[in-house]
């Protein structure tokens, strides 16, 4: 949880962006679902409209229906994506890292992190799963994600300070880091899980257990 | 003894180290906080659990300073 009345700096370089809070971010998701919906619906249709026409235009039709079903999985993919981790350090440096990012959490985040690679906290807004280029959010209820791509400015960090500077920024100012983020997908848990890391996957199931 | 600490390609580097009953140790701090400030760093403390708070000055009460990168959308 950030501070109260805390602003993240970073946003003034969204100067633009409306500074995201509970409403904007449910708001976003249902316009997230509406797109997808809009995407898949005309090659259902079209799949239904040319059996009716020819039955034996099938194969097209089942070519329409894989696209409909492709494009919410495409995008939960790119959501997913987030959290897969980066090209690691060499050993000293990451230890260190991680002894830092250690500092800075709980021991119950320590151990996850320690098991998955990346890190649970808990926000304002739900339960955050904070990687090295991205954080997922599981909304209240822990059946909705929203998959956030941002990462720090600096490509030659381990793998521990990555995390440890989204963080750091997400506790400083929450509603500014996912102002500060791209959303790169929002929708259903199940849908982001399958496409996660296996590795990924425990974290993303605690965070929905911590959220519900 | 409270650290100044900058992440970096090595994990973090220990910019400074302070003391109370030291002014010139709290010196070197001031300065050397104020170089990485001007280099495009943000130095954060933590206020709590689960809480962190940017400073623009060095907190000499503070156990440990971390100097972050900006962070921005991927």
């Amino acid at each position: 949880m950030s501070a109260p009345g805390a602003v993240l700096p970073e946003t003034a370089a969204v100067h633009w962006r409306p500074r995201l809070d509970a409403e904007r971010l449910r708001r976003r998701g249902r316009l997230w679902t509406a797109t997808t919906v809009a995407h898949s619906i005309p090659f259902l249709v079209t799949a239904v409209v040319l059996l009716a026409l020819e039955p034996l235009s099938f194969p097209v039709a089942i070519m329409a229906i894989v696209h409909a079903w492709m494009i919410p999985e495409l995008y939960a993919a790119r959501g997913a994506n987030v959290l897969r981790p980066r090209r690691r350090s060499a050993d000293g440096p990451e230890r260190v890292a991680a002894g830092l990012l250690g500092d800075l959490v709980g021991h119950a985040a320590r151990e996850v992190h320690g098991r998955t690679g990346v890190v649970p906290e808990r926000g304002r807004l739900g339960i955050w799963v904070v990687g090295e280029a991205g954080a997922l959010l599981v909304r209240p209820g822990g059946r909705r994600v929203d998959c956030w791509c941002v990462k720090a400015d600096a490509a030659d960090l381990p793998s521990g300070d990555r995390i440890a500077h989204l963080l750091l920024a997400l506790r400083e100012d929450e509603q500014g880091f996912a102002t500060v983020a791209n959303l790169a997908f929002s929708g259903a848990r199940w849908r982001v899980r399958r496409r996660l890391t296996p590795a990924v996957r425990p974290a993303l199931d605690a965070a929905a257990g911590l959220a519900r | 003894m409270a650290r100044l600490i900058r992440m970096d390609q090595t994990g973090h580097t220990t910019l400074a180290e302070w003391t109370a009953g030291d002014p010139s140790s709290a010196e070197a701090a001031i300065a050397a906080f104020r170089e990485e400030l001007d280099a495009g760093y943000y130095a954060v403390v933590s206020a709590g659990e689960g809480q962190a708070e940017q400073v623009r000055e060095l907190p000499l009460e503070a156990d440990l300073v971390i100097l972050r990168r900006p962070i921005a959308g991927g």
